[in-house]
């Protein structure tokens, strides 16, 4: 079975490359651009694993992600959340919120997949 | 008894013991007799009756005239003498007592002479000791004003009750609010206008209890906030009073009789803070993103070779165009946060031509090299490190002296810029072998001494560069140091200057000695009483027919002196028209009301100039009428007590036609000078206030309540406006 991915993040430059990663690792793919999007995509694909930027427009990946937290149809989806913001005290915050592992910018992608295919219990 | 009566009274005694003496002589000489012996005697005595009177009668009165001599002698001479005595003793300590009459007194005489002599002498020598005491400390005085007016930090003493004693303009013009002259720094003034009471009571606590755990120098800090926003450092450290000597021995520990406050304003290091941050984390959190971007983008190039040539150019110029943005986010980063970039070594703000005649001085002195200057741009400031930079200049020209056989060496400082051009200029072109580049890093060395500073760190302190140039069409060569520019440090306040001819009055240490600050201002003296002394001009006369206050003026007495330099002098937007027979009293146009702020700004500045004062003005019932018609509409109260100068006169001159400011002044003797403005006004009236508190005490009235009730009572109080 085909797992899913949401990558949620508004920078077409990174977009682009985790799609296509995504995709070459045999992943089935979808994007949203902001967090009002993200939850709807999430609502209408049933995603295994969100990779959430934290810097979204209209509502922020820390605010996502305690939306999917308090759904309780959605707890089987994965959250990785991937920021530019690289202080402990941000860590700490999203990792409290419920995301299931925290990424911060630039990242290695060999680990991101690496990471990705551990909380989908693929390895 | 009076002296004459005494003496009748001992010549009447005496006149009555000899008539005894004689008579009982008589009687027993004529009991004894025989008859016959009788019979001669009677015989013999009644041929001479008048002759034996007339024998005792000149007795008498040669004992009279003897016992008159005596008492002159030695009574009335020493009574005499007494009088001249007290008076020497009282009023007139020149006099002598004049040596005449017996021996005995005459010494005596002496004896006193000599000791009013002695006591002359010894009340003079206390007096010189007291005038010289009083110059001694009027000199300490004099120099501490000098001093604290000189420094660059804000300072202000207080005592214990925050009350000022003391402060510096700088400290004044730190927390002046509104008005040129004015502002709530002050003497007298309570500390607590500007800062909050409880902040000082607890660092004051702070500094007690560091003291009761024996610290030798306890102080505190705290962060204070003007109402300008302004943020300001203060440290405070106590100033211990003088305590009698036989408790200092009982006291282990001195007693704080007040504090000193030093203020440094820190919004703008703190604002510089505040830039840093931002700029870092710009520069961390904007980069994150985009090496991200790259990262992942180039990676994928790596791993997944096998992609078509469109995905392949979309990832190479994903690269290309994250790294345009990198590079735009630094240079953007780099010239917004220019100055929060440059080094934070504490420089000091001189000026340019100090700065290098210092330099000319220490060269010659400690290197015997003759220099000379080549042009010193004037009116430049800079912000330098004068120590390391000085000693910079010294090293380079010594190594000059001694390695390239420099003769002598020219200064120049010219303006670039944002920066300043300091030249070290030696005559001839050295060739390109020569060049002194490692002179800069090496530890400076001058005539044995060596630094641990190197000149680069002196550059860098500064922020500045260094090097070395040619000059060929001169025939000379330079050391070219860049050191930033300082603005021209802030203009100090022009008022300060106005009253030039008396030294400021920025302290009063009698204030140490105010008493119970709390007491009812009522039964104070008049004499140790704070006045705010205020005129104000108007656009007519009638408060409440609509006419307003376009000027305020305002003075201040403490401890019996006129402060001129402390006061208000304020122009007001009536926002009206003013009636053109008004402007030719006051002289005040409507151009010159133009832009001035409007009295429901000014109130509450004025307010806070007369706190914990009391109102002192010439005809106050005027213009108090003004001041509580604008209560409403601006919320300021004035429920000072007030003393008005033409009631008090009044109450010295109740006979004088007039009471007319003018006519006052004159009769009182005080120079009336620029009369016709409202601080001009003020002060004549300050001053005519001062002579009259004399005045008043001859008539018993002492007390602030006394002049009130007194001022009530006149004629003139029943004139209500």
């Amino acid at each position: 079975m085909t797992r899913r991915i949401l990558i949620a993040d508004d920078e077409p430059n990174i977009v682009v490359s985790l799609e296509f990663l995504m995709k070459r690792e045999g992943f089935e793919v979808a994007t949203a651009i902001d967090g009002e999007a993200t939850l709807a995509a999430i609502e209408k694909m049933k995603p295994d694993l969100v990779l959430l930027d934290v810097m979204l427009p209209k509502m922020n990946g820390f605010e996502v992600c305690q939306r999917i937290r308090a759904n309780p149809q959605w707890s089987g989806v994965r959250v990785l959340m991937l920021t530019a913001k690289g202080r402990d005290t941000e860590v700490a915050k999203g990792l409290a919120l419920g995301a299931d592992a925290y990424v911060t910018k630039p990242f290695s992608t060999k680990d991101l997949v690496g990471q990705v295919r551990r909380l989908l219990g693929l390895e | 008894m009076a002296p004459r009566a005494k003496l009748a009274l001992v010549l009447g005694g005496l006149y009555l013991l000899l008539a005894m003496l004689f008579s009982v002589l008589g009687v027993a000489l004529w009991a004894d007799m025989q008859e016959s012996e009788r019979q001669a005697i009677r015989a013999a005595l009644e041929v001479r009756y008048g002759l034996a009177i007339f024998v005792i009668l000149i007795s008498w009165a040669l004992l009279g005239l003897v016992v008159q001599a005596l008492y002159r002698a030695y009574v009335q001479v020493p009574l005499s003498l007494r009088e001249q005595a007290l008076v020497m003793a009282t009023s007139n300590p020149a006099l002598r007592l004049p040596e005449n009459g017996a021996p005995e007194i005459r010494a005596l005489a002496q004896a006193v002479n000599a000791l009013a002599e002695q006591r002359e002498a010894l009340e003079r020598d206390v007096e010189d000791r007291i005038r010289q005491a009083k110059a001694s400390l009027e000199e300490e005085r004099n120099r501490l004003a000098a001093l604290m007016s000189e420094l660059t930090q804000s300072v202000i003493v207080c005592n214990l009750h925050g009350r000022i004693l003391l402060y510096n303009d700088r400290a004044r013009l730190q927390f002046k609010v509104l008005g040129e002259g004015g502002g709530i720094i002050g003497l007298g003034r309570s500390v607590f206008a500007v800062m909050e009471r409880h902040l000082i009571a607890h660092a004051l606590d702070n500094i007690r209890h560091r003291m009761g755990r024996g610290s030798a120098r306890p102080s505190a800090v705290f962060v204070t906030t003007t109402r300008a926003g302004q943020l300001i450092r203060v440290h405070m450290a106590p100033v211990f009073g003088a305590e009698p000597e036989n408790a200092a021995a009982q006291r282990r520990e001195p007693l704080v009789g007040g504090y000193v406050l030093m203020l440094e304003n820190i919004t703008r290091s703190v604002e510089m803070e505040r830039t840093r941050d931002l700029m870092l984390h710009s520069l961390t959190e904007g980069s994150r993103a985009s090496m991200a971007n790259i990262r992942a983008a180039v990676e994928n190039l790596l791993d997944y070779r096998d992609m078509d040539t469109e995905q392949r150019d979309r990832f190479v110029g994903i690269i290309r165009d994250e790294v345009t943005i990198m590079a735009q986010r630094l240079d953007q980063t780099t010239s917004e946060f220019s100055e929060a970039l440059e080094v934070r070594w504490p420089l000091e703000e001189m000026v340019g031509a100090d700065l290098v005649q210092a330099a000319q001085r220490r060269i010659e002195q400690r290197l015997g090299l003759p220099t000379e200057t080549a042009g010193v741009a004037e009116d430049l400031w800079v912000r330098v490190d004068s120590y390391g930079l000085l000693l910079g200049l010294t090293y380079l020209a010594s190594r000059l002296k001694g390695e390239l056989g420099a003769q002598r060496v020219l200064l120049r400082l010219s303006r670039a810029g944002r920066l300043a051009h300091l030249d070290l200029i030696w005559p001839g072109v050295i060739d390109g072998a020569q060049t002194p580049a490692n002179w800069e890093f090496e530890p400076m060395n001058i005539g044995g001494e060596t630094s641990r500073l190197t000149l680069r760190e002196v550059i860098e302190r500064h922020g500045g560069e260094f090097w070395m140039q040619r000059d060929e069409a001169a025939d000379q060569s330079f050391f070219r140091l860049l050191i930033p520019i300082a603005a021209r440090p802030d203009a100090v306040d022009p008022t300060a200057f106005v009253h030039s001819e008396s030294r400021p009055e920025y302290y009063d240490f009698d204030l140490f000695q105010a008493s119970e600050e709390t007491r009812a201002l009522d039964d104070r003296l008049l004499t140790q009483l704070t006045y705010t002394v205020f005129d104000t001009e108007t656009t007519g006369l009638d408060p409440s027919g609509g006419e307003e206050i376009i000027q305020i003026g305002a003075t201040r007495i403490v401890n019996g002196r006129l402060l001129r330099s402390e006061t208000i002098d304020q122009l007001v937007d009536p926002r009206r028209r003013i009636k053109p027979e008004s402007i030719r009293i006051h002289g005040i146009t409507e151009e010159m009301l133009r832009g001035q702020p409007p009295i429901d700004q000014v109130l509450p500045a004025f307010s806070d100039f007369c706190e914990d004062t009391v109102l002192v003005a010439h005809n106050a019932a005027f213009d108090m009428r003004f001041l509580q018609m604008k209560e409403a509409a601006t919320g300021v109260a004035f429920r000072q007590p007030v003393l008005d100068t033409l009631l008090l006169s009044a109450v010295i001159h109740p006979n004088q036609e007039s009471h007319r400011l003018e006519a006052i002044a004159e009769r009182l003797g005080v120079n009336v000078i620029g009369r016709h403005t409202a601080l001009g006004d003020a002060i004549v009236t300050g001053e005519v206030f001062l002579k009259m508190i004399p005045l008043l005490a001859e008539q018993g009235i002492r007390t602030l309540r006394e002049a009130r009730e007194a001022a009530e009572r006149t004629y003139y109080a029943r004139v209500a406006y």
